[in-house]
């Protein structure tokens, strides 16, 4: 039912692990395969060990650490195939430990966290960015490393008011995966003040690879005044066609162009370079937002279990709420969790393929705590009671 | 040509004392620049391999050994001359190094393969590698020679290495991103930085136990903003300069007490510094600025910027008389 991929690494670490490990801990990470939907191109597939490579490498970074403090840890891997049985493969995971990174949709993330066996563990969510899962639907046992689509939008809006960028366009893409990127974008506009003034749902009919010349000026005319034209396009479908074609010359951001990030291959101050050049040597391709969110999960439960010298799931989830974590994630300023709903607060990149063009959040946008919280939801207007 | 020795005798004539230099290494320009601190001014760019980091000279000044990290080469210089002589054999990417007591061997962090070279710089070979955390990178040894530190910035620690054996034996935490340690007091004591930490952790090197912990605040910066990493104390040792990264300043540090006493703006992103011969004048090296802030040390003012390459980061002093 579930195929083992993290049997290579478990085979090395019990050949290598000493025998005088004062702490031992074990870590299953459980992601759920789902259908990658048809795009026009095929230049960009996806990597098959997407989120996971990204957590192979920090249980690389925890065990060296682990080296010199009597520290052993385990990763264990567990795919559960389309149409597989998610909680199922969550209740057996929930046997062999109470520390759980999350790859899922929606539905089997809420279905592994309520489980009765995960009522005193600690689970992570390391990829999903949907909203309600910080709102309405968060839980206590669950913690967020991926960034949310709010934190996305607004560190667009936020360069926008900077740039003075003010009167927004935006091309819906017509697919469900598209429209909670479609609403994020909207609330955030109206958050930072800003105007969508022509908004058009794109019709999926042609083959733009052949078409784009044709169609996306014609598409694009009436939206020509437009500062900017927003693209959301999560499946990574049509927007790579729009930029160069528009009716007026137009930056595009979203989904293509300008787009906003937890990671990118293009980020290479504080540090990142390092973490950049040791993934790719691990992994043998570019370190995508997944990995790194994924990295981010097992490096916060490192830290917490270095520092706190505990590997128990209450003790960790105290310990990483409290004012005394906090994770250096190559990213600038140290990276912290929303005590209200288990956000890790981080800063967002702002790139294109080719260079970091901001990094919000961006100079100017003040918080009375923490500047990192003017990207998603902040306390004051959580709708999650569960913390 | 005749202009230019006119100047120099000019010069010669205006200031009869040495014209002792500053050397800043140009992350991102692969270059040095020596700053002629009679005059403050850049007088010389030297091309060195690629993004150089760590600087440091050998005793008697007739050496520089410079990290240039993304050649995989420890590059060995006349600084009179400015010709690379030889490359030693460092490990893969160099980042800081610590030259012995001895004059002979250097102790390099291998900052992407979480180990540290031990180099014999006479005989040119390695003489041992040590497995670190990840990272490594602030670099120490003590006034006596037989403890070598290397702090790793993603592991969070200082490790202690017996220089006899080549072992760790010791291994203490510290706060998140280690950036630069230094052995102070004679020895009695080990300061380490932590970036993103935000602080100073002080050991007592007898027992490798925390003594103290320096904090910083500044009105107006955002505390995550105030990111400790090099630093360098006066000869007496009772005051510590501290570079504070993006934070802009250099905080001025009782050694004694531990308490912050005053704050020194000077430069964008600021990293590393050298002091000049009497420890009256410092050079802190600002990464994103692009230049170099003079700091006069008894009145703790900024007096001065020299425009250098981009992105300058390690930065050594050579006397030249």
């Amino acid at each position: 039912m579930h195929r083992l991929i993290g049997l290579a690494i478990c085979a090395a670490l019990a050949a290598t692990s000493p025998a005088r490990a004062d702490v031992a801990v074990h870590v299953a990470y459980l992601r759920q395969l789902v259908p990658i939907p048809p795009t026009l191109s095929n230049l960009d597939p996806v990597p098959a060990d997407l989120g996971v490579a990204g957590a192979a490498l920090a249980l690389e970074d925890n065990r060296t650490t682990g080296r010199f403090l009597g520290q052993d840890w385990t990763l264990e891997v567990t795919e559960v195939p389309e149409g597989g049985d998610f909680a199922a493969a969550a209740a057996a995971a929930l046997a062999t430990t109470d520390l759980v990174i999350l790859d899922a949709p929606v539905a089997q993330t809420l279905a592994a966290a309520d489980l009765p066996a995960a009522a005193k563990a600690l689970l992570f969510n390391a990829t999903n960015q949907d909203a309600a899962l910080r709102e309405e639907e968060c839980r206590a046992n669950l913690l967020h490393t991926a960034v949310s689509l709010a934190m996305r939008a607004d560190a667009l809006m936020q360069f926008f008011v900077t740039r003075r960028w003010t009167d927004l366009a935006l091309i819906a893409g017509p697919r469900p995966e598209d429209a909670p990127w479609t609403a994020a974008l909207e609330a955030s506009a109206t958050k930072f003040g800003l105007k969508i003034r022509w908004k058009k749902t794109w019709d999926n009919g042609a083959d733009m690879r052949r078409n784009a010349s044709a169609e996306v000026p014609l598409f694009t005319q009436d939206m020509a005044k437009a500062d900017v034209i927003l693209v959301s396009d999560e499946t990574d479908d049509f927007a790579r066609y729009i930029p160069y074609n528009t009716w007026s010359p137009q930056p595009v951001a979203g989904s293509e162009g300008l787009t906003a990030t937890a990671w990118s291959p293009v980020v290479e101050q504080w540090g990142a370079a390092q973490l950049q050049s040791r993934f790719a040597d691990a992994a043998g391709r570019p370190m995508r937002p997944e990995d790194y969110t994924a990295w981010a999960a097992l490096r916060a439960l490192g830290e917490a279990v270095t520092r706190s010298g505990a590997a128990d799931a209450p003790t960790l989830r105290a310990y990483l709420l409290s004012d005394a974590f906090e994770l250096a994630g190559f990213k600038g300023r140290p990276l912290t969790f929303r005590p209200w709903n288990g956000q890790l607060r981080q800063t967002i990149a702002l790139a294109t393929p080719r260079a970091l063009v901001a990094s919000a959040p961006l100079e100017g946008f003040l918080h009375p705590v923490n500047e990192l919280d003017t990207l998603g939801q902040d306390q004051p207007e959580t709708r999650c009671t569960a913390f | 040509m005749r202009r230019t020795a006119l100047a120099t005798l000019l010069l010669a004539a205006a200031v009869p004392a040495q014209a002792d230099e500053i050397w800043v290494t140009n992350e991102k320009d692969n270059t040095i620049s020596v700053i002629d601190i009679a005059t403050q001014e850049v007088t010389r760019t030297i091309p060195v391999g690629e993004r150089p980091r760590g600087i440091t000279f050998s005793h008697d000044y007739s050496r520089v050994y410079i990290c240039a990290s993304d050649s995989d080469a420890v590059q060995v210089m006349d600084p009179v001359t400015g010709e690379i002589l030889h490359d030693l054999p460092s490990g893969e990417d160099p980042e800081q190094f610590v030259l012995a007591p001895d004059d002979r061997h250097l102790y390099i962090a291998n900052e992407d393969d979480a180990v540290a070279t031990v180099v014999d710089v006479e005989t040119r070979t390695v003489v041992s590698q040590i497995d670190v955390g990840i990272e490594p990178e602030g670099m120490a040894i003590s006034p006596d020679g037989k403890i070598a530190i290397v702090t790793s910035e993603t592991t969070n620690m200082a490790h202690w290495i017996d220089t006899e054996t080549h072992e760790l034996f010791a291994n203490t935490l510290v706060d998140s991103r280690p950036r630069h340690a230094e052995f102070v007091k004679h020895g009695t004591e080990l300061w380490v930085s932590s970036e993103i930490g935000g602080t100073i952790t002080v050991f007592d090197v007898a027992t490798q136990a925390e003594k103290a912990k320096i904090s910083f605040e500044i009105q107006g910066v955002h505390s995550d903003r105030i990111q400790p990493v090099g630093f360098e104390l006066t000869a007496d040792e009772k005051t510590a300069f501290v570079a504070l990264g993006p934070a802009n300043h250099l905080a001025v540090v009782n050694a004694d007490t531990y308490e912050v006493e005053e704050y020194v703006l000077v430069g964008r992103r600021v990293w590393h510094m050298a002091f000049n011969a009497d420890r009256s004048q410092l050079f802190t090296t600002n990464g994103i600025s692009g230049d170099v802030t003079v700091v006069d040390v008894a009145s703790r003012k900024a007096l001065k910027s020299i425009k250098v390459g981009r992105f300058p980061w390690g930065a050594a002093f050579r006397p030249t008389q």
